[in-house]
C-alpha cells in the first residue's frame, strides 16, 4: 500500500501533475456551476482524505468526521461574524483550534474503545455535537444555522484581494494539495507505518511496547484538523454554516467515499467523493431518488470490491 | 421551576411505555449480534418499514390489527432476504465491513421509504381509544396496550428461546457457530430466521409507535441510534440486559425531559452510553465480568 | 469408508498438513499418534471442513466431501469430538444431548430410546440433565461430549484427545466406551497422546510428523515392536 514507493514514483508524480494541471485550469475552461462544483469536490475530498487516515492507515472506522467538519465550519463562522473586517487567516486558526479541541475530546473517550465500539462511540459524540448546535440557538442559529460575509485573501496586517470563484479555486487547491502532500509525508513516515501496524496487528504492535492510545488519539486528532479546515473551506466558499452538516448521516457519506474511492490510499477518497458528488449531480436530474442505486452500488463494493476503484485499479496494473 | 410528584409519576408511566417499545427493537438487535456478530445498522429502518407498511395496509383495509401482522411478516421476509443477499458473503469478514455494508442498506430503504410514502409524516390511528384519570392527565389506554402488547412480544420471544427445538439451535449456534454446525444445526438457515424474527420485531413496533408518534423516514436513524445505546448499555447479546436497559434509559430520558426540551433529553442517553463505555464496558446490567 | 488423500491444509497463512492420507475403514478403530503440533487435530478439521482443504481430498463412502460445510456432515454420519470438548456451556445437559437429538427422521420412541440408551451408559449424565453443561467437571463434559455425538448415531466418530486432563479413572472409563462404540459398529479416528491407551484399542495406527502421515502400521505390530514410538514419539 505505502511505503517505499519503488516503480510507482515517476508515472505516480507525472499522474500528480497533470491532475494538479487540471484542477488549476478549471476555472478557466469550465462554465460557472461547474467549476464551483469541482471546488466543492476538493473539500468534501479533503474531508474524505482526512477521514482515511482514520479508516484505510489506523483501521478505524470514524463516524464522527461530521462533528470535526461542523466545528470547523462553525468555527469560522465564529471569526468572521464576530472580528471586523472579517479576516481568512482567523477564520481558519478558528476552525482549526476548534476541530482540533472537539477531536481530542472524541479522542479521549472513544480511542480506549475497540472496533465497533469506537464506530459507535464517534457516532453518538457526532450527534451529542448536532443536537448541541441544534438546539443552542442564540450562539448557533438553530435550525437555520449562521450566514456571513466572505474574507479576503490575504494575511491579517497585508492588504487582501477580494476572492472571486476563480481564485477560492485556486486557493482551495493550494490547500488540499498541501494538506494532500503532508498527509502522505506523515503516512510515510515512521508514524505512519506504527498506524499501519496497528491496523494489521493491533495486539502485536501493543506487545511490541508501542502506547497504541496515544498513537491513536494523535490518528484522531491529525484527522479532526484536516476535517476541520474542510469545514473552514466549506464555510468561506458557501457563506454560510448549518448544523446538517453534522448530522452523523454525512460522516456516513463520507465513509461512503472512502470505500468507493480506496481505503488506504489517500488519493481514493477524493476520486470516490468525485464519483458520488457527479453520479449524484448526473443521476439527480433523471431520478430523485438517485441515492437508492448509489446505495445498492456502495453495498455491492463493500461485499464484492471493498479495496475501492483505486485498490481494484492498484490491483490490475499490479498484474 | 419545580417537579411535582405527580410529574414524576406520569414520566415514570412514559418511561415504561417508551421502554418497552424500544426493548422490542433493542432485543432483535442484541439477539442479531449475539449469534452472527452482524451490528445492524439499517435495524431502525427496519422499524421505520414496518411503519409504513402497517400504514398503508391500515390504510387499505382500516384493521389495526392486520396491519401488525402483515407489516411483520412483510419485513420478516423482506429481512431474511436481505440477510441472505447481503450478510451471508460477508460472514467472517472484517465486522467492520458489515457495519458499511448495512449503513449502505440503510441509506438505500430511508430513500426508497422516501420515494415509495412521500415526505410528509403517515400517522396511525389508535386501535383502542379512549383514556382514563392519571392524576392530572388524561392518559390514553392505547399507551398502555403499547406496553403490555410489546411485553408479550418480548415474553414470546423468550419461551420461544427457552423451549424447543428451535429454541436450543438458536442458543447453541450463539454460543458456538461451529460447534452447533457439526452437531448438524443448519447455521446458515438459523442465521437468517434469526435476522427475519430480529426483523418482524422492529416491524412490529414501527407500527405500535405509529399512533404514539407518526411514521417519517427519519425515525429509522433514530430508533438505531437509541437501539445500538440500549444494546451496548445492556451488555451486547444480552436479551435480559438489553430490555432493562430499554426501561432505564426511557426512563432516564422520560425525567430528563421534565426540565430540558425533550431535543436534548435525549443526551441523557449519550452519555450513559459512554460513562458504560468507559466503566463497564461489557454493559450495566451483565453481571460483573471475570 | 472415509478417506483422506494427499490433503493440504492450513491455518491461515501456516501451512500445517503437506499432504495426508489415511484410512479408516467401517467398523474399524484406527489411531492417530504424534507429537504436539504435528497436525493430528487438523486433520480431523479437514475432514470436518474447518480447515479448508487447499490440495487434496476426502471422501466418504465413496462420496467426495471435500470442504463440505459442517452442518451437512452429521447428516452423513461423521460425528466430531473435539480437544477442547466444546460443550454448550449455557445449555443443559440435556439440550447439549438434543443438539444432536432433535433431528429430522426420529419420532418421538425412537429419541426417547436413544436417550436411554445413552443415560444407561453415562448413569452421570441422567442425574445431572438439568444442570447448565458449564457447571459439569472436566472429566463429565467429556463424558458429555461423546455423548453428544453418539446422538447422532453416527457412522464414524473423530475423537480428538479425549482423554487430556482426565484422571486415571476416566481414562479407563474412555477406553471402556471405545470398546461398547466398537462393538455397535460404529468406526473411530482416534487422535491420542496417551500411547498405551492408543494401541490397545486400535487396529491400526498412523504415525504424524510435521504435516504428514510417517508411518503405518497394524496395532498389533507396534505393540511387539514399539521402535517406531520412540523415533517419533520419544515415549
Amino acid at each position: 500500500m505505502t511505503g517505499p514507493a519503488g516503480r510507482w514514483d515517476r508515472p505516480y508524480w507525472i499522474g500528480f501533475a497533470i491532475v494538479g494541471g487540471l484542477l488549476v485550469a478549471a476555472p478557466l475552461i469550465l462554465p460557472p456551476f461547474w467549476q464551483r462544483f469541482a471546488t466543492e469536490i476538493l473539500i468534501w475530498g479533503l474531508l474524505a482524505m482526512s477521514s482515511d487516515i482514520l479508516i484505510g492507515y489506523t483501521g478505524m472506522v470514524s463516524f464522527g468526521h461530521s462533528a470535526f467538519f461542523g466545528v470547523g465550519m462553525y468555527g469560522a463562522a465564529a471569526a468572521l461574524l464576530t472580528v471586523r473586517p472579517p479576516s481568512l487567516g482567523l477564520a481558519i486558526v478558528y476552525g482549526l483550534v476548534g476541530a482540533g479541541l472537539v477531536a481530542a475530546f472524541v479522542a479521549y473517550f472513544s480511542t480506549r474503545l475497540r472496533d465497533i465500539y469506537f464506530s459507535i462511540t464517534t457516532l453518538v459524540f457526532s450527534q451529542i455535537f448536532y443536537v448541541i448546535i441544534f438546539t443552542w440557538t442564540t450562539v448557533t442559529g438553530g435550525e437555520n444555522g449562521l450566514t456571513f460575509r466572505q474574507p479576503a485573501l490575504g494575511l491579517p496586517g497585508l492588504g487582501g484581494i477580494e476572492f472571486t470563484p476563480a481564485r477560492l479555486h485556486w486557493f482551495v487547491v493550494a490547500v488540499v494539495a498541501l494538506s494532500y502532500l503532508l498527509l502522505r509525508r506523515i503516512t510515510r513516515s515512521p508514524f505512519g507505518m506504527v498506524l499501519q501496524s496497528i491496523r494489521e496487528n493491533e495486539p502485536r504492535t501493543r506487545a511490541i511496547g508501542y502506547a497504541v492510545e496515544r498513537y491513536k488519539i494523535v490518528a484522531v486528532m491529525l484527522s479532526g484538523l484536516f476535517a476541520g479546515l474542510a469545514g473552514v473551506l466549506y464555510a468561506i466558499q458557501n457563506k454560510f454554516a448549518a448544523p446538517d452538516f453534522v448530522f452523523f448521516l454525512v460522516s456516513g457519506e463520507v465513509v461512503i467515499f472512502n470505500v468507493m474511492g480506496g481505503v488506504g490510499t489517500l488519493v481514493g477518497p477524493i476520486v470516490g467523493a468525485a464519483f458520488f458528488l457527479v453520479l449524484r449531480e448526473g443521476l439527480s436530474r433523471y431520478f430523485e431518488y438517485y441515492l437508492i442505486p448509489v446505495g445498492i452500488i456502495f453495498t455491492l463494493m463493500v461485499i464484492f470490491l471493498p479495496q475501492g476503484f483505486l485498490g481494484f485499479l492498484r490491483r490490475r496494473l499490479n498484474q | 421551576m419545580s417537579v411535582g410528584f405527580e410529574q414524576i409519576l406520569v414520566q415514570t408511566v412514559n418511561g415504561l411505555v417508551n421502554g418497552m417499545i424500544l426493548a422490542l427493537v433493542a432485543s432483535g438487535l442484541t439477539l442479531i449480534f449475539g449469534i452472527m456478530d452482524v451490528v445492524n445498522f439499517a435495524h431502525g429502518d427496519l422499524v421505520m418499514l414496518g411503519g409504513f407498511v402497517g400504514a398503508s395496509t391500515m390504510a387499505t383495509t382500516g384493521n389495526f390489527w392486520l396491519a401488525l401482522l402483515v407489516a411483520a411478516v412483510v419485513v420478516a421476509v423482506f429481512g431474511a432476504a436481505l440477510q441472505i443477499s447481503t450478510l451471508r458473503p460477508l460472514l467472517g469478514r472484517d465486522p467492520l465491513t458489515t457495519i458499511l455494508a448495512t449503513f449502505g442498506v440503510s441509506l438505500v430503504l430511508q430513500k426508497y421509504a422516501l420515494w415509495q410514502w412521500g415526505p410528509s409524516a403517515r400517522n396511525l390511528q389508535e386501535p383502542i381509544t379512549g383514556r382514563f384519570d392519571l392524576f392530572y392527565l388524561q392518559y390514553p389506554w392505547y399507551r398502555v396496550a403499547t406496553a403490555v402488547l410489546a411485553s408479550a412480544m418480548i415474553g414470546a420471544l423468550w419461551l420461544f428461546l427457552k423451549r424447543g427445538t428451535y429454541g436450543i439451535w438458536i442458543r447453541a449456534t450463539t454460543q458456538d457457530r461451529i460447534m452447533a454446525a457439526a452437531m448438524g444445526i443448519p447455521v446458515p438457515w438459523v442465521h437468517t430466521s434469526v435476522f427475519a424474527i430480529g426483523a418482524a420485531m422492529a416491524a412490529a413496533s414501527g407500527v405500535l409507535f405509529g399512533p404514539l408518534g407518526g411514521v417519517t423516514q427519519t425515525m429509522g436513524s433514530d430508533f438505531t441510534l437509541r437501539a445500538f445505546i440500549v444494546v451496548v448499555v445492556g451488555g451486547m447479546g444480552n436479551l435480559g440486559g438489553s430490555i432493562l436497559a430499554s426501561i432505564f434509559i426511557s426512563l432516564l430520558e422520560a425525567y430528563a425531559s421534565l426540565f430540558v426540551s425533550p431535543a436534548q433529553a435525549v443526551i441523557v442517553s449519550f452519555v450513559a452510553l459512554i460513562l458504560t463505555l468507559l466503566f463497564r464496558p461489557t454493559g450495566l446490567f451483565v453481571p460483573t465480568p471475570k | 469408508m472415509l478417506s483422506l488423500s494427499d490433503v493440504h491444509a492450513y491455518y491461515g497463512k501456516s501451512h500445517i498438513l503437506h499432504g495426508v492420507s489415511l484410512e479408516v475403514g467401517p467398523g474399524e478403530v484406527v489411531g492417530l499418534l504424534g507429537r504436539n503440533g504435528v497436525g493430528k487435530s487438523t486433520t480431523l478439521k479437514s475432514v470436518m471442513g474447518l480447515a479448508q482443504p487447499a490440495r487434496g481430498h476426502v471422501t466418504f463412502e465413496g462420496r467426495n466431501i471435500t470442504g463440505l460445510a459442517p452442518h451437512h456432515l452429521a447428516r452423513l454420519g461423521i460425528a466430531w469430538v473435539p480437544e477442547d470438548r466444546r460443550i454448550f456451556r449455557l445449555l443443559t445437559v440435556l439440550e447439549n444431548l438434543r443438539t444432536g437429538l432433535d433431528r429430522a427422521g426420529l419420532d418421538d420412541r425412537r429419541r426417547q430410546k436413544l436417550l436411554d440408551k445413552v443415560y444407561g451408559a453415562f448413569p452421570l449424565l441422567r442425574e445431572r440433565r438439568h444442570q447448565a453443561g458449564g457447571t459439569l467437571s472436566g472429566g463429565e463434559q467429556q463424558m458429555l461430549a461423546i455423548a453428544r455425538a453418539m446422538m447422532l448415531e453416527p457412522k464414524i466418530i473423530l475423537l480428538d484427545e479425549p482423554t487430556e486432563g482426565l484422571m486415571p479413572r476416566m481414562v479407563s472409563q474412555i477406553r471402556d466406551i471405545i470398546g461398547v462404540l466398537h462393538d455397535e459398529g460404529v468406526a473411530i479416528l482416534l487422535v491420542e497422546q496417551n500411547v498405551p491407551l492408543t494401541l490397545a484399542v486400535s487396529a491400526r495406527i498412523y504415525i504424524m510428523e510435521k504435516g504428514v502421515v510417517r508411518h503405518h502400521a497394524p496395532a498389533a505390530d507396534l505393540r511387539t515392536d514399539p521402535a517406531m514410538i520412540h523415533q517419533y514419539l520419544g515415549v
